[in-house]
C-alpha cells in the first residue's frame, strides 16, 4: 500500500498540467495559425551508419530526408555514425522521447534485428521503417515495416554505359564482400556490358570490408595495372574510386549517389538511389492518417532508384543505346537474368527459357558470377 | 609468366605507395620509444594529420602547407601525450589510448567539412620516364614524402648512432638510473622525443590525405598507426629496418588486390591477411632462446 501514486501516473499528470499550460500560453500570446500548427507537426527521425556526406549510400538517404526538410508540415530529426550496436536503441528512443518522432527510418542493415525490434515493441503506436529486405508478415509487429530498391537494372544501364566507352574490352567492379545484393549488381553489370558486346569480361575484386578506403584505392590500381580501363564499385563510400580512376584517366561509372563531381572526365554515367519517391509516398499516407504500408519494393519504373546525367566522355551511340534499354525498362516487367545463362565455371544457372525479373526470388539467393566474369564468390 | 610479373610489379608499386604512413608512424614511434616511452596515440595523430593536412591543402592551395600543419598537428598532440605522462604515476599505454581516440574524434569533428571538397595533392616525381611501359611508369612514380622518409629513416639511424642528442636519449630510455647519474633531464628529453616522434607521424597522416589514396574521409587509416606501432617492434628498434619492413608490409598489402586481378581468386581473405601473417612468422623465427626483446629500451613500460 502506497499513499503516493506510481511514478508513470505522475509523470503523465505532470505533462498533461503542462500541455495545458502551454496551449493557454499559446492562446494567451495569441500566436498565428501557422505557429499554433507546427505544434502538430509530423516528426521523422533519420538514422545513418556512415557520414552524411561520404558520396555514397548515407549521402543518398541523407539527401532524401534534406528535399523533405523544406516541405510543410514535418519536422526532420537526424542523426548519422550510429554504430550497430545498442547506441542505436538510445538513438531511436531519444527521437521518440525527446524529439517526439512517430516515424523513424532506422536506414542501415544491422540496425533490424533486434535493436529497431525491441525498439518496436516497447514503442506500439510509433511507426519503423528499415532500409533494407528483411520484414516478414508473420514474423514481425506491424509497426516495423521494410523498404528496398532494385538497383540491378542501373548496374545493367551502367554496364551499356562501360561498354561503349571500353577500349581494351576490360572492364572492372570493385565489391566488398560477395552477397546476393553486390552479387546481382556485378552479373547485371557485366550482363549489360555483354549485351553490346559478348567478349567483353568483367574483372571483379572483393575487398572483404564495406569502407576500406586504402585497399579500394589499391584494388582500382590493380585493375588499371591489368588494362582494365572502365571501373564501377559497390562498396559504401565510392569517392576513392572515382578519385583514382580520375587521376589513372579511365572511366568510370558511379553508384549510390552522383559523383560526377568527383570524376568530371571520366564519369559516364551512375546507378543511384531515389529515396525521396519511398518517403514522400509513406510521410502522405502518415499526415492522412492511413496506415503505412509493411512492405514496400520498387525500381527505375518505380522511381526508386534513378541514374545520374551522362558524363562528357560518352558516346552519342552509348547514350542512345542506354536511352533505349532504359525506356524498355520504364515499361515494366524486363528482365536481365535471361536463360540459357552459364556462371563463369560453366553451370547453367539460368535454364533456357526462363527469365528473372527483378522481382524473382530465385535472385534473392544469387550466389554465382555470370559467363564473362573473372573472379570468383570464395 | 606474364601473371608472376603483373603481381610483382604490383607488389613493388603496392609497397612504394602503401608504404609510406608505415614508415613516418614507424620512425615516430621508434623515437618516442628510444626515449623509454611508448606512444599508441600515433593512430590519433595520423588521422588528424590526414585531416590537417587536407583542410590546409583545400584553404590554401597549397600541398607542402598541408604537410607542415599536419607535422604541427602532431607536434601539439604529441606533446600533449608527452607532458601528461611526465606527470608522477599515469600509465603511457593508458594514455596513449585516450590521445588516440581524442586524435580521431578531433579528427571526425573538425574535418566534417573536408568530406566533400577535393584539395590540391602531391605531385610525384616521375622516375618512371625511362620506360614506354604505362605500369611500370605508374608504378615508379614516387611521392616526394616517401624520399624524404627514407632521409628521416637515414638520419635517425645516425642521430641515434652517431651524436650526442642521440646518445642522450637512448640513455634516457635504455636506464633511467645512468641518466640521473649523468644528470640528463629524463622528462625534458622524453617529452621532446614524444612531440617529434608524433610530427612525424602527422606527416604520415598528410600522406594519407595528399598522395594516396589521396582524399580524407572517416575510414581513411583503419588502424594503420597501430599496425606500424607493432611495426616498431617488429623493426627491433632500429629506424633502418623499418624502412624494410614497412615496404614488406606495403607489398604484402598488394598482394591480395593483384592476386585477384591475375585470377587468382580463392582465398583473398588468406591474402588479405598476409601482412599479419608474415610478421607473425617472423616473430616466431627470430623470438627464440631469449633473443625476443633483443634491441628494447630498457625503460620502456611494457619491459620493466
Amino acid at each position: 500500500m502506497s499513499l503516493t501514486p506510481p511514478i508513470s501516473t505522475t509523470l503523465s499528470r505532470r505533462r498533461l498540467l503542462q500541455g495545458t499550460a502551454g496551449a493557454a500560453g499559446l492562446a494567451a500570446m495569441g500566436l498565428t495559425s501557422e505557429q499554433a500548427r507546427a505544434a502538430k507537426d509530423l516528426t521523422v527521425g533519420f538514422i545513418y551508419v556512415g557520414p552524411k556526406d561520404d558520396y555514397g549510400y548515407n549521402q543518398a538517404h541523407a539527401e532524401a530526408a534534406a528535399m523533405l526538410k523544406k516541405m510543410p508540415g514535418i519536422k526532420i530529426v537526424e542523426e548519422e555514425k550510429v554504430p550497430e550496436t545498442d547506441d542505436v536503441s538510445k538513438t531511436m528512443e531519444s527521437m521518440i522521447k525527446l524529439d517526439g518522432a512517430t516515424l523513424l527510418f532506422p536506414t542501415s542493415f544491422g540496425y533490424f534485428d533486434p535493436y529497431m525490434l525491441k525498439m518496436a515493441a516497447k514503442y506500439k503506436d510509433i511507426q519503423f521503417r528499415h532500409c533494407g529486405g528483411l520484414w516478414q508478415k508473420d514474423k514481425h509487429p506491424m509497426n516495423t515495416g521494410s523498404y528496398f530498391g532494385y538497383i540491378g537494372m542501373c548496374q545493367y544501364l551502367n554496364g551499356i554505359a562501360a561498354a561503349h566507352a571500353t577500349k581494351t574490352k576490360k572492364i572492372g567492379f570493385i565489391a566488398a564482400k560477395p552477397i546476393p545484393q553486390v552479387l546481382i549488381n556485378v552479373n547485371s553489370f557485366a550482363l549489360g556490358a555483354r549485351s553490346v558486346d559478348p567478349t567483353i569480361t568483367t574483372s571483379v575484386i572483393f575487398t572483404g570490408e564495406w569502407s576500406m578506403p586504402v585497399k579500394e584505392a589499391e584494388a582500382t590500381n590493380s585493375l588499371i595495372g591489368q588494362g582494365i580501363d572502365v571501373v564501377t564499385c559497390h562498396v559504401d563510400g565510392p569517392k576513392v574510386i572515382m578519385e583514382t580512376a580520375e587521376r589513372r584517366g579511365i572511366y568510370s561509372c558511379g553508384y549510390h549517389a552522383d559523383q560526377s563531381k568527383l570524376a568530371p572526365k571520366g564519369y559516364l554515367t551512375g546507378a543511384e538511389w531515389n529515396w525521396i519517391t519511398v518517403y514522400k509516398q509513406y510521410i502522405a499516407d502518415a499526415q492522412a492518417g492511413k496506415p503505412l504500408p509493411n512492405f514496400t519494393r520498387g525500381g527505375l519504373a518505380e522511381g526508386f532508384v534513378k541514374m545520374s546525367a551522362f558524363g562528357p566522355a560518352l558516346s552519342e551511340a552509348g547514350r542512345k543505346n542506354v536511352t533505349a534499354v532504359k525506356a524498355e525498362i520504364m515499361k515494366g516487367g524486363y528482365s536481365v537474368f535471361k536463360g540459357p545463362l552459364k556462371d563463369n565455371k560453366g553451370n547453367v544457372v539460368v535454364p533456357a527459357g526462363k527469365a528473372y525479373p527483378e522481382t524473382a526470388i530465385e535472385l534473392e539467393s544469387c550466389n554465382y558470377l555470370v559467363e564473362g566474369v573473372v573472379g570468383s564468390t570464395s | 609468366m606474364e601473371a608472376i610479373g603483373t603481381v610483382l610489379l604490383a607488389m613493388l608499386a603496392g609497397s612504394l605507395r602503401v608504404s609510406t604512413p608505415f614508415l613516418f608512424v614507424s620512425l615516430g614511434e621508434c623515437l618516442t620509444e628510444k626515449s623509454g616511452r611508448i606512444n599508441l596515440g600515433n593512430e590519433g595523430v595520423l588521422v588528424l594529420g590526414a585531416m590537417v593536412a587536407y583542410a590546409t591543402s583545400y584553404e590554401t592551395g597549397s600541398p607542402w602547407a598541408g604537410v607542415a600543419a599536419a607535422a604541427v598537428a602532431g607536434l601539439l598532440l604529441g606533446g600533449l601525450h608527452g607532458a601528461i605522462c611526465s606527470l608522477a604515476r599515469v600509465n603511457d599505454v593508458a594514455m596513449g589510448i585516450a590521445i588516440m581516440l581524442a586524435g580521431t574524434g578531433i579528427a571526425f569533428f573538425l574535418g566534417k567539412p573536408y568530406v566533400q571538397p577535393s584539395a590540391t595533392l602531391l605531385t610525384g616525381i616521375p622516375f618512371g620516364f625511362w620506360s614506354d611501359n604505362a605500369q611500370v611508369r605508374n608504378a615508379l612514380s614516387v611521392c616526394p614524402l616517401f624520399l624524404l622518409g627514407i632521409a628521416a629513416a637515414i638520419a635517425l639511424h645516425w642521430c641515434f648512432n652517431a651524436t650526442r642528442v642521440g646518445l642522450r636519449v637512448r640513455i634516457v630510455g635504455d636506464s633511467q638510473d645512468a641518466a640521473l647519474a649523468l644528470g640528463l633531464p629524463i622528462d625534458r628529453t622524453r617529452f621532446l622525443a614524444t612531440a617529434c616522434g608524433s610530427a612525424l607521424a602527422g606527416i604520415g597522416g598528410a600522406f594519407l590525405s595528399l598522395y594516396y589514396p589521396g582524399s580524407w574521409n572517416e575510414g581513411l587509416s583503419s588502424g594503420q598507426g597501430l599496425m606500424a606501432v607493432a611495426l616498431v617492434v617488429f623493426s627491433r628498434w632500429n629506424p633502418i629496418n623499418c624502412i624494410y619492413a614497412s615496404l614488406l608490409f606495403g607489398a604484402a598489402g598488394a598482394l591480395g588486390p593483384s592476386l585477384q586481378t591475375v585470377g587468382i581468386t580463392w582465398g583473398y581473405y588468406l591474402f588479405y591477411a598476409a601482412p599479419y601473417i608474415f610478421t607473425l612468422v617472423v616473430l616466431i623465427i627470430t623470438a627464440r632462446g631469449g633473443r625476443s626483446l633483443r634491441g628494447m629500451p630498457g625503460q620502456l613500460s611494457i619491459g620493466r
